[in-house]
């Protein structure tokens, strides 16, 4: 069970969050290609590993958190805000 | 009444002073506090307790603990009826009713146990051979026959009248397991002030530390025990939890456990729960579960008297119960002896000690001085007996006989098995370790660490100190000042034991591995023949551990033999993956008190109680209740009423309540482009004072959600979403804000329950409303034209009027704060007195706006676009906004994809239904000629007969052609004209009037 | 060795000594024409229709670690054909014709129990949501039922008509709709596929898949280099990982979807119940254990784990329309990584390397899908290109915004 660190609330049990994706796509400028918005809405790396994903704090401050955690052995490594770039950890920690 | 036959004159941690009676099988017996009904049952020399799975053979009980996979039985009656309850761990208390299950008519006399006569044929896996002829008999009888044998006890069929609680708990160190190992980690984590909490499974503490022999600290076991619970219980920091069982270890260091809070008592418990479901996050965990004793695995091993040695001796100490007459003893080990000695003690008769071992070592000598007679190299060969142990058979390692026992008992050690399940879970690999002939876990992953026999400790000192060390370790992890002077509690030295590996002793006859699935070694080598050699498919082939006990006793035993079959070592082989629970947790606890009307919260208006005292029938809308329509009378008809509804605010005048719509107040100086962004249609040039219609769409193109949102100020606007859609639109505003234009200066809340609204529609609604306001608002074309918003005082409160309309009528919606909501119904119900107002409810809202070809949640499915609804002309050209560049796409853009139409039915006299399809040529009707389906539909009273919305392929080009609509569900064919989704008022002269 | 009742009895007799073998153990030879990576349902699948159907010899399947430890090994064994778009509809009902005849088919009793399969609805517009299904059902020539509050009363009775939170209307029932013992498909097709002459080596991992001159030549394993003309992903679960070998991008995310199993208990309900307002679904195994599944955890994952929110969801879900089986215990939990696909929809097709298939994006339906599964995809990879019946299941159709969803609720994998 996962405990969120919100930047806003400070460290939060999982059901006060909304899981909301993979973070590191962004949307493209309204001006972008189709193929731009495609890639935005549809092709993910989903890794086996690190993901940088956003949690929406809808129990809470209702701020969209993102938050770097590993997939297969469901710890995290950091949180932060949308405006923070959030780099994986060096090594991954085996399961 | 029988007398308890084998209860031992002296001994035991019973309350010899309080005589409890109880039933099995409708018999009368008594026992007493402090047994269980497994000791209890043996105290009064009932050996037989269940059935086996598959052969349904004679069962006793085997251990004394939760690891029991025999004893099997279901407990209570009626609604409380519960089934597979281990009898090892069910407090007797007075009154205690119990029944032996799987088995027809008696547990002495069970027709299916004719399953033996057929053992040579039902080996593992028999049933993926076979039943397959003909084939329309596996349904109707080979099926039939199996779920009927199969199965174990009766489940209550009436709601489960218990309630079931959850509680949190927070620590830094939790503990499981209050043995030795466990007690001296919560002392000394207690001690230095970490926050503890020790749970236990069983109702007292100790573990399996023997009260009549060990000492500790220079104290009797029992005295030890007693000292350290009092000193436990004293320190504010710790918190004990015995009769609680902690059955998975989770991410995150959170362990789920089961407290048993009333179970050991007759029901009923007013105001307090059977069970409480715990999540307890931990900083640090010290694992101290213990270890399992295993069987050795001979032929008829599992006739009933046959036990495990720890098991014998646990009934003798700490229930005072002879578990037989005369107690046969079979081992590899030293843990048998100990068995042997309190057998002795306590004046039962031991007529042999069969050691596995060539040379067991100094106990041999301490036994034979006691004229306990031990064979060594000497196994045991096959248990005899009808429905219990009379003989055992012994023999030499090379197979040839010795003699035959005579015995009601046979105690038996195969060694133990450290309990490494949770450890498991927690993602930790066990290892195999040649000494002890056990798996112990591996380097801990998480905040964990492992004492005592759990690790493959097992004498009582070296448990003490690994407690001791580890409850320290766990505390300074956690964060605390841990004392170097802090000693362990101290016990004399422990002789080491040795152990041999007996993984099957000769023989040719069933040998159980898992007793209750009925696995014996001739299975798991039949499975490896057929080339189930991976440890999971031997486990999957032949149900090895996946029985109600987890393979407890069961796994080491057929992994080391499967290690046999392969001519490989037990590491190479490697184990089944551990998975939560444990041990088995009612479905009960987990649900809690979400149940019944309870299961979800139930969201009621403001206006709900003034719907109740017009007698609205309710409706589940989501989490809502909204009035579905408000019968005059017993007598009329929800038809009727419907009709009656829409017909009346078509004529006069009605009113709805509309609170369950999505609100959201939009604020800043960008908010005109955040919407223009969000919504397919344009809002920044939308002036102050006026609402509109919006759509929006998801970014793949399809549309989202739809509402009318309005300008209150410029830098203010009022956005209502569906009732359905309301949370979704407001978590993807927070996105498209924080995330997406984060330089936007726009902020925006819910104000769903914030405002309540009513909407009042018909020719007489202003008529009603300027008389429920007072005039306190004027709704005149002039000053409120269609489309309009005004904000107005109403009793001391700010109220919005919106000059919208869903009906196609003269409407207006009124707001006003939440706590208002109820009052202004009121006012606005009796000044419509006058003008032959109806409430209408959720029914005849929808007749009305599909006479106006509103689309509403039927016709937003998240796989339509703005054109398949016929609001393709409200796409902006003008801005860019959400959606627009993947709703581009050929398959989305697509004219010919279906769209958006009406239908009335050709006979007026004919129903529609919602879920019908559309077809051409009603003889030519399938999945291929579909060319659309039926949304929504309502019996018109505007146009007199039913109507209907529907997605029809090429529709809107298709106005005034005849087709069917055919619902196969209930063979109907029905044929439709193809109309305008607009039936009625298509110029929407009425919304102005 | 043919299995019958009679072979069973002389074996009986016999001490079971004669006994073969399901399948072999090979070691790889260095070339194959066609490797199937994934021993799974549908990879053994694949290969025993490609022997069967189209009489190819020379074919491998690769498995990391035994085959049928993935998915068809960890799910709630359920099969229907109650889909409502096209290809879906077509593509489930061959599935389940497959079904019905799978025993007879490869000898082996896989356990098929047609006890049907009602879906709950609680409203009006949830019954016309279903009937749409069912009508589209029935168009198709698939049996659907709409059940009214009696007649499922009749049916199953201990669900609760008296004091459920959300009122129980009716249901849609799938008579033909039902259970399968899971464990017996992969080793039902293994056994096929291998007497056909397919190997089947298992502890073998792809590290690489070599692609020379847009053209897929084999695959690297820890027990060396693979060659191949043709091969076949279907790794459900792991589809982006494998994928990612041969650079193809794809709109899948991980995710893990959970099922629990209770004790074994004397049979209390003969069909398989789903009530989506509770995101809840039961059946009960021959083997008298109530089989449960629920909604996936909701977060990108690969551990084949359960965790405990959803658990007390799921048997909240339960407790919600059975309020009886409080008392019964749920004896384990376990997770399956499911390959959720963008539109809930899977892949059966060529991708844009020549000799390279795919097979993936199953979502949830991968254990019904099964049969049709390795029956199409053996179809597309024998004749470089798609069978009718799963010519929509393309990685092209997001790009051409024809997306197959079932559920109309976009690109959310974590709630499709």
């Amino acid at each position: 069970m996962h405990r969120i660190d919100c930047p806003w609330c400070g460290v939060r049990d999982e059901s006060e969050f909304q899981y909301q994706g993979d973070a590191t796509v962004s949307r493209p400028k309204f001006k972008a290609s189709e193929e731009a918005f495609f890639r935005y809405a549809y092709v993910r790396e989903n890794p086996r590993g690190w993901h940088t994903e956003w949690w929406h704090h809808v129990g809470g401050c209702r701020q969209w958190v993102k938050v770097v955690r590993n997939t297969l052995t469901h710890e995290i490594h950091v949180t932060g805000t949308p405006a923070d770039k959030l780099a994986h950890p060096r090594k991954v920690k085996s399961p | 009444m029988s007398s308890q036959s084998n209860r031992l004159t002296k001994g035991g941690h019973i309350n010899r002073a309080n005589p409890l009676t109880f039933s099995f099988d409708n018999k009368i017996y008594q026992g007493f506090e402090g047994d269980t009904l497994a000791s209890a049952l043996l105290a009064n020399g009932v050996r037989l307790m269940g059935r086996s799975f598959k052969y349904h053979r004679a069962r006793g009980v085997l251990t004394a603990g939760s690891e029991e996979p025999n004893a099997l039985v279901e407990l209570r009656q009626g609604a409380r009826r519960e089934p597979n309850t281990r009898a090892t761990m069910i407090e007797l208390f007075d009154g205690l009713a119990a029944t032996s299950q799987n088995r027809f008519p008696s547990l002495s006399f069970d027709f299916m146990s004719v399953n033996q006569l057929f053992g040579r044929f039902l080996v593992a896996g028999f049933y993926y051979k076979t039943f397959m002829w003909p084939s329309s008999f596996w349904e109707s009888f080979y099926e039939k026959i199996i779920r009927r044998s199969a199965g174990l006890g009766r489940a209550a069929v009436e709601s489960d009248p218990d309630q079931y609680d959850h509680s949190h708990g927070h620590c830094d160190v939790l503990v499981v397991g209050a043995g030795p190992a466990g007690l001296a980690a919560a002392l000394s984590a207690g001690r230095s002030g970490a926050r503890v909490i020790l749970v236990e499974e069983n109702p007292w503490l100790g573990g399996a530390l023997n009260l009549q022999n060990d000492r500790i600290d220079d104290m009797p076991a029992t005295q030890w025990i007693e000292a350290v619970s009092k000193e436990l219980n004293a320190l504010e920091n710790v918190r004990v939890m015995s009769r609680t069982v902690l059955f998975g270890y989770y991410d995150g260091n959170v362990m789920g456990a089961l407290e048993r809070v009333n179970d050991h008592v007759a029901p009923p418990y007013s105001d307090q729960p059977r069970q409480r479901l715990w999540t307890i996050r931990a900083k640090e965990i010290v694992i101290a579960a213990g270890a399992h004793e295993r069987p050795i695995v001979f032929d008829n091993n599992d006739k009933p008297g046959v036990m495990l040695s720890s098991a014998v001796r646990t009934y003798v100490d700490r229930f005072g119960v002879a578990p037989g007459k005369t107690v046969a003893i079979i081992t590899n080990n030293d843990d048998a002896y100990l068995t042997a000695f309190q057998l002795h003690a306590a004046g039962i008769e031991v007529p042999v000690i069969a050691d596995a071992r060539v040379n067991p070592g100094d106990l041999v000598e301490k036994a034979r001085e006691l004229g306990i007679r031990v064979e060594t190299d000497c196994l045991p060969h096959e248990a005899q007996g009808y429905l219990g142990v009379t003989n055992l058979l012994l023999q030499r390692s090379d197979g040839s006989l010795i003699e035959k026992i005579a015995c009601d008992c046979i105690a038996v050690s195969g060694g133990y098995s450290p309990n490494v399940h949770l450890v498991s879970q927690s993602g930790v690999r066990p290892v195999w370790d040649e000494k002890i002939l056990g798996f112990i876990p591996d380097t801990p992953i998480r905040a964990e660490r492992s004492a005592g026999a759990c690790k493959g400790t097992y004498d009582l000192a070296g448990c003490l100190g690994e407690g001791h060390e580890a409850g320290l370790a766990a505390a300074k992890a956690a964060g605390i000042a841990v004392a170097k002077s802090a000693v362990a509690p101290q016990a004399g030295p422990q002789p080491q034991s040795s152990i041999v590996a007996v993984w099957r002793s000769p023989g040719k006859g069933k040998a159980f591995v898992d007793f209750q699935n009925d696995v014996t070694a001739a299975d798991i080598d039949l499975a490896h023949r057929e080339g189930m050699v991976s440890i999971e498919h031997s486990k999957r082939y032949t149900t090895l551990g996946m029985a109600t006990d987890q393979g407890k006793t069961s796994n080491v035993n057929g992994l080391a033999l499967l290690a046999r079959a392969r001519g490989e070592d037990i590491p190479t082989v490697g184990t089944t993956r551990y998975r939560p629970p444990y041990s088995p947790v009612a479905i009960g606890a987990f649900a809690g008190h979400e149940r019944g009307v309870h299961f979800q919260p139930t969201r009621l208006t403001a206006m709900h109680r003034a719907h109740e005292r017009l007698g609205a029938v309710f409706v589940e809308v989501g989490q809502w209740l909204r009035p579905r329509y408000y019968p005059i009378n017993d007598k009329e008809t929800m038809t009727q009423a419907i009709w009656r509804e829409a017909d009346m605010v078509r004529k006069t005048v009605g009113m709805c309540d509309v609170s369950t719509l999505g609100k959201i107040e939009v604020f800043g100086p960008d908010a005109a482009e955040f919407l223009n962004r969000l919504y397919i249609n344009g809002f920044a040039k939308l002036p102050v004072g006026k609402a509109r219609y919006g759509l929006m769409l998801r970014e793949d193109g399809h549309v989202f959600d739809d509402g009318t949102t309005s300008r209150l100020a410029e830098d203010h606007y009022f956005m209502t979403t569906t009732t359905a859609n309301a949370a979704g639109v407001l978590s993807h505003m927070d996105y498209c804000a924080q995330v997406v234009w984060p330089e936007l200066d726009v902020a925006f809340c819910s104000a769903t329950e914030q405002w309540c609204g009513v909407a009042v529609a018909g020719p007489r609604a202003r008529d009603v409303l300027t008389a429920a306001f007072d005039g306190a608002i004027d709704m005149s074309n002039e000053v409120l034209a269609f489309m309009g918003v005004k904000e107005f005082t109403w009793n001391g409160a700010t109220a919005r009027i919106f000059r919208i309309s869903f009906s196609g009528e003269l409407a207006f919606e009124v707001n006003v704060p939440w706590g208002y909501g109820e009052a202004m119904w009121e006012s606005i119900y009796a000044a419509g007195k006058d003008f032959d107002l109806i409430p209408y409810g959720t029914e005849a809202l929808g007749v009305l706006r599909i006479e106006k070809g509103h689309v509403a949640g039927n016709e937003l499915d998240g796989r339509t676009t703005a054109q398949d609804m016929g609001l393709g002309r409200m796409m902006s050209s003008k801005k860019p906004y959400i959606g627009l560049p993947l709703s581009q796409r050929e398959g989305m853009a697509d004219e010919m994809r279906p769209r958006l139409v009406g239908l009335k039915p050709v006979d007026t006299k004919n129903r529609l239904r919602g879920g019908a399809h559309l077809v051409d040529d009603k003889n030519n009707a399938t999945h291929e000629t579909s060319l659309g389906w039926v949304t929504s539909v309502g019996d018109s009273p505007a146009i007199g007969s039913w109507i209907g919305l529907a997605y029809l392929k090429d529709g809107p080009n298709r106005h005034g052609e005849r087709i069917f609509a055919v619902y196969p569900l209930k063979d109907e064919v029905v044929e439709v004209e193809i109309c305008d989704p607009v039936f009625f008022d298509a110029k929407g002269e009425r919304l102005h009037g | 060795m043919h299995y019958s009742a009679l072979s069973l009895l002389w074996q009986g007799l016999k001490g079971h000594k004669g006994w073969g073998r399901m399948w072999r153990d090979p070691e790889p030879k260095s070339e194959y024409d066609i490797i199937i990576i994934g021993g799974g349902g549908h990879g053994l699948a694949t290969a025993y229709y490609l022997a069967k159907e189209h009489g190819l010899k020379n074919i491998a399947v690769v498995e990391k670690g035994y085959i049928g430890g993935g998915n068809v090994g960890r799910n709630t064994t359920i099969i229907r054909s109650n889909y409502m778009l096209s290809p879906n509809t077509h593509f489930y009902e061959k599935s389940m014709q497959l079904w019905e005849g799978l025993e007879r088919e490869f000898n082996f009793n896989a356990m098929v129990s047609q006890r049907g399969i009602i879906n709950l609805y609680h409203s009006d517009a949830q019954r016309d949501a279903f009937a749409r299904r069912g009508n589209a059902m029935r168009l198709a020539g698939i049996d659907a039922e709409l059940l009214s509050p009696e007649e499922l009363k009749e049916r199953v009775p201990i669900l609760d008509f008296d004091n459920a939170r959300f009122p129980i209307e009716g249901g849609l029932c799938q008579p033909r709709g039902g259970t399968v013992r899971h464990d017996a498909v992969p080793w039902g097709y293994a056994r096929g596929a291998d007497s056909r002459g397919v190997d089947i080596i298992q502890n073998c991992e792809v590290t690489n898949i070599r692609i020379e001159g847009g053209r897929a030549v084999g695959i690297d394993t820890n027990r060396g280099f693979i060659g191949a003309r043709k091969i076949g992903m279907a790794v459900a679960g792991h589809t982006s990982h494998i994928a990612a070998m041969a650079g193809i991008e794809l709109p899948v995310e991980s995710h893990v979807l959970q099922a629990f199993v209770s004790e074994g208990i004397k049979p209390l309900l003969d069909t398989v119940v789903t009530f989506g307002a509770g995101h809840f679904y039961v059946s009960q195994s021959d083997k008298g254990g109530l089989v449960f599944g629920g909604d996936l955890d909701g977060y990108n994952s690969y551990a084949q784990r359960g965790n405990l929110p959803m658990m007390g969801h799921v048997m909240a879900g339960g407790m919600a329309i059975m309020p009886s089986i409080g008392r019964i215990r749920m004896l384990r939990q376990w997770g399956g990584i499911m390959d959720m696909s963008f539109d809930g929809s899977p892949f059966i097709c060529k991708t844009g390397i020549d000799g390279l298939y795919l097979n993936g994006g199953w979502c949830y339906g991968g254990f019904k899908a099964t049969p049709a599964s390795g029956w199409c995809f053996a179809h597309t990879i024998a004749r470089d290109e798609p069978h009718a019946l799963n010519a929509g299941f393309t990685i092209d159709r997001f790009k051409q915004g024809r997306m197959i969803d079932e559920k109309g609720v976009g690109p959310n994998p974590w709630i499709q």
